[in-house]
């Protein structure tokens, strides 16, 4: 029992080791950065200019925002790397936050209509 | 007869849920760290839920554009979101400075920690500064919880029809979340001081692993996970 412990942390340590290099770190930045600006492009340029409409604007930023969250969750947080019964753990229960938000905007809508 | 045949539910069973090792390989610290998160990650959902709801339910809302475009100390108006694409970069960097913090705890380089802990550190400080400057400029133009500009001034801080309601929703809303990140920000930065101090002391070269270093690094990633969400919805929308 105690070998196969001291296995599974090795062999866990050797998995990290190959997680993130300095220079994925350094990678992963740069789209971070990259995406931030887009999203600055967008607002600072792209919309004031009518060049879209404000509804494929903020979907589009909806899109570069989960994008960013998944680099983050993903490689600084390390959770690509790790087991994927953890990933399912952890990921799985976030159905809950989107059902909140279609319970909650519905609820909004509802009250756009009827409360205005 | 065969005697070394062993039946289907004698055998041995090894796989990861069978009892005997950890079926994640995650030291038991960090599971709960990331328990903790989506805990976390449930009380900002239900405010940025909250306010999306508010937001669906008025005709108007302040212009983000309008309400943010000063850079405290040096402009009053006129730099739309100039001054949160600062504070954004801060916080993203000092996300660098962590993970080469736990990077440089893999390889037990012991200084390199304490040099990326000390950046991730300052630059927590800063992103701090930055907001204090924020909440005091939208403060002396009047918002605070429960108080919003005068009707005259509101024209300045919408594109569409003025509604104080909005602008009170906005203004509450603001607060609360960015002042509830904010403590996060704070806690986060009280917290790698003191893991700091460890490193400094030898702690976890003693102990042989930075594992406490990675632990505290998912709670900064997570920081500025949440702020990624907050310009957006704030910020940006």
């Amino acid at each position: 029992m105690t070998d196969q412990n001291i296995h599974a942390a090795e062999e866990h340590a050797h998995e990290e080791h190959e997680g993130m290099t300095r220079r994925k770190i350094w990678q992963v930045f740069g789209i971070l950065l990259a995406i931030t600006i887009v999203e600055f492009i967008i607002a600072l340029w792209v919309l004031p200019g009518k060049h879209l409409s404000h509804g494929v604007g903020n979907c589009i930023y909806i899109v570069l925002t989960l994008l960013k969250a998944f680099y983050i969750v993903a490689y600084f947080m390390h959770l690509k790397f790790e087991r994927v019964a953890f990933k399912t753990t952890i990921v799985a229960v976030l159905v809950l936050v989107i059902y909140f938000i279609i319970l909650l905007l519905t609820e909004g809508t509802y009250l756009h209509v009827h409360m205005n | 007869m065969s005697t070394t045949a062993v039946s289907q539910l004698d055998e041995v069973k090894t796989g990861p849920w069978n009892g005997g090792k950890s079926p994640f390989s995650i030291e038991y610290g960090k599971i709960m760290m990331w328990f903790f998160l989506v805990s976390d990650a449930f009380t900002f959902s239900a405010f940025l839920i909250y306010y999306g709801a508010q937001r669906f339910s008025k005709i108007t809302w302040p212009d983000p554009d309008l309400v943010f475009q000063s850079v405290p100390g040096l402009a009053d108006a006129g730099y739309p979101l100039v001054f949160v694409g600062i504070m954004t970069f801060i916080l993203i960097m000092s996300s660098v400075t962590m993970v080469l913090a736990v990077e440089a705890g893999h390889r037990n380089a012991k200084k390199e920690v304490i040099g990326w802990m000390i950046a991730t550190v300052i630059g927590g400080l800063m992103f701090l500064g930055c907001q204090a400057a924020e909440w005091t400029h939208l403060h002396h133009e009047g918002f605070w919880w429960g108080s919003i500009p005068p009707v005259e001034e509101l024209k300045h801080f919408f594109t569409e029809p003025v509604s104080e309601v909005s602008a009170q929703q906005f203004a509450n809303l603001f607060f609360t979340i960015t002042g509830f990140h904010g403590f996060h920000v704070f806690t986060g930065v009280l917290i790698n001081i003191i893991i700091l101090f460890m490193t400094i002391s030898g702690t976890f070269a003693r102990r042989g692993s930075y594992l406490m270093v990675e632990k505290v690094g998912l709670y900064w990633h997570f920081v500025d996970l949440v702020w990624v969400f907050v310009f957006t919805f704030f910020y940006l929308v």
